[in-house]
């Protein structure tokens, strides 16, 4: 069971201001079935630019309600440029916080406000940025930088949590771990540069060093353990001890790790046979 | 407030006589039933006893029991046995609509050198038969798929799969976490090879399970060590729990006429009511071939998780198979192979009953839902659109 505040709870069993205003001077509307919720915003702006109105319609879970209604509460009495400067964490704050899986919730509600303020200064509809990133969600690489840079993210955990992109079929999560490198200015993935021509030696030498350093260090927490018997032009020979000697997933173990490590980190050439 | 208990497939109450027989095990007869003592010796027959009374459910032998911890655990230990005693076989047949105790292995060894078959189902909820026997191989290892949905009830013609698969060579096994206790089962009269049951869904507690695996049925353990379980099952006993299990189960072959027509009479009459009051409101699979107590209902255009909050004013307690209540963001895995539209997924509530329910109980969520789903559809941007297109067809015609 999710923790929500008291707020958040007072919210979604007596939301306020639900309903559309007929003659609404701006309309915003974001989500779709499909994604689990919805929200429809409709505001009523006076003479001297100000929000004296707004109403809510909402299809989605208790912090979805519970973030429009607050949204609602939050913008009426401001000016519209006021109300364009409120963010997602003000929307979450003003509910006393929302669980970290469900701040796509306010993310919504500062969506829909953008979109209903957009509407009501004649702003053309604007036309989705960017490339579509997470396909499951329709999320675009410019919404994930956004949401990397407002709301400091890091993880892709993080992203799904507020925009939720990555959070369907997973395919996507390479390319969302790339934009959040970018855009934090981390290195890209490190690859660790390699030699192009080994000697024998060399050769050699890497491959002991990777067991030793990279795979080594792995088994070990699993109780395991490696060692190198002997290499054979590409073929490197080894040993399996401790758990990995009796695993069922030794052979695995074998090619999918030990083999893909050496093949990344010395030369793709070469190929692990286990000696008994 | 006693809570209005709608949700036995996600864990049971403990039957009072299951506890009461549990009691002394905490206490005075701490004994290891290993020991050679009179005093843990006496430990080890009320064991046997236990193991007697829940193969009788099934139709087994008590040699052919092994007490584990969970349901997990039981289908862990299948699948890895099975894999394990055929080591040249590289295949596993499965379903999509499993619970994630086999799913989720299946999807591991998938990516860990096997191939692994995941069966369709039909908007129903219904297995694709053919599809299944058309997979099988002498490279299948094993077969595994549940007795009973837990999401939806569905039922599986499991003894039916279980005899092909046999002529395959192969090995079948059904996780019946939800159907024990539920639906007759006899073991003695079809070719199931192994079946993982779990204690919590059939009112004993959290924390036993147990693995039935047919003689003559090759098995390598899972856990390694002591010799308990006849070196199947390393690990000291859960002796209160497995004690427990056993009077649970003796209730369950007492209780089973029970469960098939009073409990069965009381989901049959909430489902048709609820239909019957809220309209676009419709049932996720199969009604006839279903377990007695479950019933999952598709309200449109409203979510699950405030469904769920709403009725927890009440102390109504049910299941969803929303994404919101689980954490993840899609709806469940099982309603979406069903093919069922998001405009209902999204707000599909799965009530399952237990023979501690009553009418009164029944009239009550009869009287609160309605209500509840209407408030959600009032604030639903979805719902007014849907009616509008309503309001225009009819005048239309």
């Amino acid at each position: 069971m999710w923790e929500y505040t008291d707020k958040v709870k007072e919210h979604f069993l007596n939301p306020r201001n639900v309903g559309e205003i007929e003659d609404a001077d701006g309309v915003g509307e974001v989500g779709s079935l499909a994604c689990g919720d919805a929200l429809k915003l409709t505001f009523k702006v006076d003479e001297n630019g100000r929000i004296v109105d707004a109403k809510f319609k909402t299809f989605g879970c208790a912090s979805a309600i519970a973030s429009s209604s607050a949204l609602t509460e939050m913008i009426i009495g401001k000016t519209v440029d006021e109300a364009a400067r409120i963010t997602n964490e003000q929307i979450a704050e003003y509910l006393g916080g929302l669980p970290k899986e469900k701040m796509h919730c306010s993310v919504m509600g500062r969506d829909a406000l953008e979109k209903a303020i957009a509407h009501y200064r004649g702003q053309p509809e604007k036309k989705v940025e960017g490339e579509i990133v997470c396909e499951c969600f329709g999320v675009t690489d410019v919404q994930i930088r956004r949401a990397v840079k407002e709301n400091h993210l890091t993880t892709i955990e993080e992203i799904t949590n507020y925009i939720k992109a990555g959070g369907g079929c997973g395919k996507c999560h390479d390319r969302i771990q790339e934009i959040i490198d970018a855009e934090l200015g981390r290195p890209a993935a490190k690859k660790e540069s390699r030699p192009k021509q080994l000697t024998n030696i060399e050769k050699i030498r890497l491959i002991q060093e990777t067991l030793d350093r990279e795979i080594r260090p792995q088994l070990l927490q699993d109780g395991g353990n490696i060692e190198l018997v002997d290499v054979d032009g590409d073929k490197v020979l080894v040993k399996l001890q401790g758990s990995c000697a009796s695993c069922q997933m030794s052979q695995v173990t074998l090619k999918d790790y030990v083999e893909a490590k050496l093949k990344e980190l010395v030369t793709d050439s070469l190929v692990v046979e286990e000696v008994r | 407030m006693e809570p209005i208990y709608m949700d036995n497939n996600a864990t049971t109450r403990v039957a009072p006589e299951v506890v009461e027989e549990m009691l002394p095990y905490f206490s005075e007869l701490y004994g290891n039933p290993s020991s050679m003592h009179t005093f843990g010796g006496q430990v080890g027959r009320r064991i046997r006893q236990a193991r007697q009374k829940l193969a009788a459910l099934l139709g087994a032998m008590p040699e052919e029991i092994i007490f584990t911890s969970c349901g997990t655990e039981s289908d862990s230990t299948a699948i890895w046995a099975a894999l394990r005693s055929n080591p040249d076989k590289r295949h596993i047949i499965t379903t999509k609509v499993e619970h994630p105790a086999v799913k989720n292995l299946a999807e591991y060894l998938g990516t860990n050198g096997y191939r692994v078959t995941f069966v369709p189902v039909d908007g129903r909820g219904n297995l694709d038969l053919d599809y299944l026997y058309d997979h099988l191989s002498d490279d299948t290892a094993i077969v595994s798929v549940m007795w009973a949905n837990n999401e939806t009830g569905v039922i599986f013609p499991v003894e039916e799969i279980a005899a092909r698969v046999a002529e395959h060579g192969a090995v079948f096994h059904t996780d019946a976490v939800q159907a024990v206790g539920k639906v007759p089962i006899n073991l003695a009269e079809n070719r199931i090879h192994m079946l993982s049951l779990s204690g919590h869904k059939l009112h004993a507690p959290k924390g036993v399970g147990a693995l039935y695996v047919r003689r003559g049925t090759k098995f390598a353990p899972f856990l390694m060590g002591g010799h308990q379980e006849r070196g199947r099952r390393a690990g000291t006993e859960n002796v209160a729990s497995i004690i427990g299990l056993g009077k649970a189960a003796e209730l369950a072959a007492a209780n089973l006429e029970e469960e098939n027509l009073r409990v069965k009479k009381l989901r049959d009459r909430l489902e048709k009511e609820l239909l019957a009051r809220i309209p676009n409101a419709m049932v996720n699979g199969n009604p006839e071939k279903r377990l007695p107590n479950t019933t999952s209902i598709a309200f449109e255009y409203v979510e699950g998780e405030a469904i769920l909050l709403l009725m927890d004013e009440f102390n109504i307690c049910a299941s969803s198979g929303s994404a919101c209540t689980s954490g993840s963001l899609e709806p469940s895995h099982v309603l979406r192979a069903m093919g069922v539209p998001f405009t209902a997924a999204h707000g599909s509530i799965r009530f399952s009953l237990s023979i501690y329910n009553t009418e009164k109980e029944v009239d009550l969520v009869i009287e609160k839902l309605p209500p509840i789903i209407e408030r959600l559809r009032q604030l639903s941007p979805f719902w007014a659109e849907h009616q509008k297109k309503n309001a225009s067809r009819r005048s239309r015609n």
